[in-house]
């Protein structure tokens, strides 16, 4: 399966975590990608850190507007109702508690649910845009992750060796094996794809879990 | 709304390497935008052609792209310092500071964004939970408030703040259009000098006052945009 279809097996499983009405942050990255999974009764209302509140979908090619971009730099639309405003005024409502869902991509997330997203261990700091802001801010934290890094390590350890983006913890992982939701300082199993069992999720993840199988989700192959 | 009473406007327009005089060698400059989005793209030009530009701290959220809006000025040497919050996406900024030719200060896009406001508010600085527990917090002053752990942040100002806008009046009152606005409001009211570019000044009275963003007070100069140059 390609990066690109895991991806969105994981952006489609963030988005049925969604509910109309609510007020949601996509992360640069993978995270972008939930908004094409959003059904058409789905109204939630996307945000994005440059000061858009009412995010449409991606525009027909050809039918781009320069100045109408996402967090991560990429042509969009906006829905009827939307509305703009500075930089200020966008951070001021993302740390004031006024978004309820934020989905943030992970270069680590550990047994206690802390989220390491911004930078490598001894690598110079080059940038940490929107993380931190969104992680303290948000009511509900989504980490949309791969569930192994490209060398096949566990992206979910026992306790991060990057860089922490905060000292709060998220509330929900999910890959596209699994759906961890972090309870009591611990990540409990929740959802499983149905071509994986536990004794695979065990031996791929870092961190200790405890298991409460709510669901099962659609296998890979079938994504 | 048919009377049109005889206000006196102010001659703000003016060319754009005229503008750019304000800033100096060492100067703290602030450019709007996000990406290039937002971005004084005909100031920037006439900043490359200034002999006294050089030794510029920059305040913006990414050094432009490379090559690119403010990646050119940091390519042509002229920038020492860079404040923003995202340099990542720009090897020219990792290539310049591994040579050990500009300081790099990565502060988080929100911090940013109030640090700015804050000076364009008259306050020294203010507390926020973001970064607090992270390695941004070393060497931070942190204070516990109602149980929960916050960082101080100083106001960042400028000398010139360079910023867009879409349209101006005679008088510089501004309006934006769509994400283009980002961080420019912020910075037109954090620096000595603000000069906007814009792509049109009208008479006064033809923008509404309820859609005016920022008031004419803040703004020093008005640039009219040039066609970008390929």
């Amino acid at each position: 399966m390609s990066d690109r279809s895991v991806a969105h097996v994981i952006a489609g499983r963030v988005a049925a975590r969604l509910a109309a009405g609510e007020i949601v942050n996509l992360g640069i990255g993978m995270p972008t990608l939930v908004a094409d999974h959003l059904g058409p009764d789905q109204q939630v209302f996307l945000q994005s850190e440059n000061g858009i509140l009412g995010v449409g979908p991606t525009p027909a090619p050809g039918a781009e507007e320069p100045l109408l971009i996402n967090a991560g730099k990429q042509p969009v639309t906006v829905r009827p109702g939307a509305s703009f405003c500075s930089s200020s005024q966008s951070f001021g409502l993302i740390r004031g508690g006024r978004i309820d869902v934020a989905v943030l991509g992970a270069l680590q997330v550990d047994g206690r649910g802390l989220l390491a997203n911004w930078a490598l261990p001894g690598r110079p700091v080059l940038g940490v845009g929107g993380a931190m802001d969104l992680l303290v801010g948000a009511r509900r934290v989504i980490v949309a992750t791969e569930h192994l890094t490209k060398k096949g390590e566990a992206k979910i350890v026992e306790e991060c060796t990057f860089p922490l983006t905060g000292d709060r913890a998220v509330d929900v992982i999910v890959t596209e094996r699994v759906t961890f939701e972090v309870r009591n300082g611990g990540l409990v199993l929740t959802e499983l794809a149905n071509d994986v069992d536990v004794g695979w999720v065990r031996s791929h993840t870092g961190a200790r879990f405890d298991e409460d199988l709510v669901s099962v989700a659609a296998s890979l192959g079938s994504a | 709304m048919s009377a049109v009473h005889p206000i006196r406007t102010v001659a703000k327009l003016v060319p754009a390497q005229e503008a750019i005089s304000a800033v100096r060698r060492g100067s703290r400059v602030m450019i709007g935008g996000f990406g290039l989005v937002g971005t004084p793209l005909t100031l920037i030009e006439a900043l490359l052609g200034s002999d006294e530009a050089r030794e510029l701290t920059t305040i913006s959220n990414n050094v432009g792209e490379p090559g690119r809006g403010l990646g050119r000025v940091l390519l042509d040497g002229r920038i020492s310092h860079a404040i923003g919050s995202f340099f990542t996406s720009n090897p020219d900024v990792i290539d310049r500071r591994e040579r050990g030719l500009l300081d790099v200060t990565v502060v988080p896009q929100g911090t940013l964004a109030e640090a700015i406001r804050a000076a364009g508010a008259g306050l020294g600085g203010f507390y926020t939970r973001t970064g607090a527990g992270t390695l941004f917090a070393q060497g931070r002053e942190e204070r516990i408030i109602d149980g929960q752990r916050y960082l101080f942040q100083e106001a960042i100002h400028a000398d010139v703040a360079l910023i867009r806008a879409h349209r101006a009046d005679d008088l510089g009152n501004l309006v934006y259009r769509l994400s283009a606005r980002n961080f420019n409001p912020d910075m037109a009211t954090a620096a000595t000098m603000t000069i906007a570019e814009v792509d049109e000044v009208v008479p006064v009275g033809e923008l509404s006052p309820e859609e005016i963003v920022t008031p004419h007070l803040f703004v020093n100069r008005i640039v009219l945009a040039e066609p970008p140059r390929v």
